[in-house]
């Protein structure tokens, strides 16, 4: 049995393994787990990550839980092209002050207003108050900003003059709150064009197959989701939302 | 101009840096940066104290803010070099200075553990041990109100949870979390729990210590501004390794692997700090930060 990839392409961190993985031709089994239908809480899914949570990765008896260290782990064993995890020193460092800054700030932003744009108001049924989703918006202009101005600079990728692991990981981040009905690429040329580029870079088709579900992600409804994850998703989104 | 490390021990993240680059003996100079200070300083003192205002003294804030433009603390600079976050410091030191391999073994399965663990501290540790000392300890000493025991309850049950699952997936039955020697893993998760390990008395009838009033606001201010940036769980009567047997000796471990002296050396700052709950405070104080402290309630 050769690698094996829990993933629901819904989820952005999902979304930065498949492409990897596809853009590199490294062989691989799909494993969908969808988190809609609850998948990703069965006992059969728990023996690959107890942690309950996809992306995860079975290679053999090894596996492995966080995109980060599962995209790290393949670049390695792959033995992928150096660009995507340079060798050199300090632009190793840029991709890892990326990898690490994004968790809270691209990641955390851009998930919470996916959460209270989209899955709050489907799951509580309740309508989205304006007011809130100002808030959140203005929260993941913020990290925007920062985004722009302290990692991608003027330079075409985040660490220099080739695409990495670092512009792969924020840009399926970005594409969610792209789904839920922001186009933050709009009024952001410079994005937009860096944009451009990563997709160029791992290949426009594969990047939009990765991302057919999140684009059309608003023609959800509450029923397609597996109604004892109904009071379990509020729960937990509720107590998400309200984080960060 | 050797390698520059700008560092605030009462941060977690900066005391990982601190103790990997002493254990391993990397050259560097320490740049003590006192992140609050620049926010103290320009502050007027209680009225009527008639009290100077707390001296300016050398602050290595602005070397900070120039070496990252995030304005936070770690921070890493290398010649023209600049570098900020954790993760990608500790990382950079390791690879620069050649450390022992265990630290990032270069076996790619027990390095992806380490980056497994470094990865998920982020959303987990990280983001619920914080919240234990607001909730037990500052909120109440600050508004003078005692705290819902639901809110209380749901923030444990969240920092409950969160060790459960360091201790079911990262840790296990391992003497580290690689395994039989300390890595990256175990420093950043050690300073983070480091403060569950001591408790803060009640503050029911807190010590009526006084102290000259642009002291009181200065302390105040300190502990409140450190607090609020660097976020650690204290806890009344939680410490965290008490009924974790598990953990307790983990951090036995971790703490003779990097040096005990050393561990404890870097956590002399944070270990004072629960002193100042002792203090009482300025009721000017009090009245300014209760709404403050309130809405971080929610």
């Amino acid at each position: 049995m050769g690698l094996e990839l829990y993933l629901d392409l819904l989820s952005q961190p999902c979304r930065a393994l498949y492409i990897f993985a596809r853009s590199n031709n490294i062989p691989f089994e799909f494993k969908r787990v969808e988190l809609m239908k609850g998948q990703h809480r069965t006992e059969e899914f728990r023996n690959v990550n107890v942690l309950m949570k996809v992306p995860a990765l079975k290679d053999g008896s090894f596996t492995l839980a966080e995109s980060i260290a599962i995209l790290l782990y393949l670049a390695r064993k792959f033995k992928t092209p150096d660009h995507w995890y340079p060798s050199d020193l300090q632009k190793r460092a840029r991709v890892d002050e990326y990898l690490s800054w994004q968790h809270v700030n691209i990641r955390g932003k851009g998930s919470k207003l996916f959460l209270t744009k989209v899955l709050l108001p489907l799951l509580t049924g309740q309508p989205l108050s304006p007011k809130k989703l100002e808030g959140v918006t203005e929260e993941l202009n913020v990290v925007l900003k920062q985004f722009e101005e302290k990692f991608l600079q003027d330079k075409p990728f985040i660490a220099g003059s080739e695409v990495s692991l670092a512009d792969l990981v924020a840009l399926v981040e970005l594409m969610q709150p792209v789904g839920a009905g922001y186009d933050l690429f709009e009024e952001r040329p410079k994005l937009a064009e860096w944009r451009s580029r990563v997709e160029e870079a791992v290949g426009k088709q594969l990047f939009q197959e990765a991302h057919e579900g999140i684009l059309n992600i608003q023609t959800l409804t509450a029923d397609k989701i597996a109604p004892e994850l109904l009071e379990h998703f509020k729960h937990q989104l509720l107590k998400q939302a309200s984080q960060n | 101009m050797g390698l520059e490390l700008y560092l605030d021990l009462l941060s977690q993240p900066c005391r990982s840096i601190y103790i990997f680059a002493r254990s391993n003996n990397i050259p560097f100079e320490f740049k003590h940066v006192e992140l609050f200070k620049d926010s103290v300083l320009g502050k007027k003192p209680a009225a009527g104290s008639g009290a100077e205002q707390p001296r300016a003294g050398p602050s290595n804030s602005e070397g900070a803010g120039k070496v990252s433009l995030l304005k936070k603390v770690p921070a890493l600079k290398d010649g023209d070099f600049t570098l900020a976050e954790c993760t990608a410091i500790l990382l950079y030191l390791s690879r620069k200075y050649n450390t022992p391999d265990h630290w990032y073994p270069s076996d790619i399965q027990k390095r992806a553990q380490v980056d497994e663990y470094l990865s998920w501290h982020h959303a987990n540790i990280r983001a619920n041990a914080p919240k234990t000392m607001w909730i037990k300890v500052l909120i109440p000493l600050f508004t003078g109100q005692p705290l819902p025991s639901e809110k209380l309850q749901e923030v444990m049950e969240g920092l409950s949870t969160s060790l459960k699952q360091f201790e079911e997936r990262f840790l296990q039955d391992k003497a580290f979390i690689i395994g039989s020697e300390i890595s990256l893993a175990d420093l950043v998760a050690i300073v983070e729990l480091m403060q569950a390990s001591f408790c803060v008395p009640q503050t029911d009838t807190p010590d009526q210590r006084r102290f000259p009033s642009f002291l009181v606001l200065l302390y105040e201010l300190i502990f409140i501004f450190s607090l609020y940036l660097y976020l650690q769980p204290v806890g009344v009567g939680c410490d965290i390794f008490e009924d974790r047997p598990r953990l307790k000796e983990w951090r036995r471990r971790v703490e003779d692997a990097v040096g005990k002296e050393l561990f404890f050396q870097a956590h002399e700052m944070i270990l004072n700090i629960k002193e100042l709950s002792n203090i009482q405070i300025d009721p000017q104080l009090k009245e300014h930060l209760a709404p403050v402290l309130m809405k971080m309630l929610k």
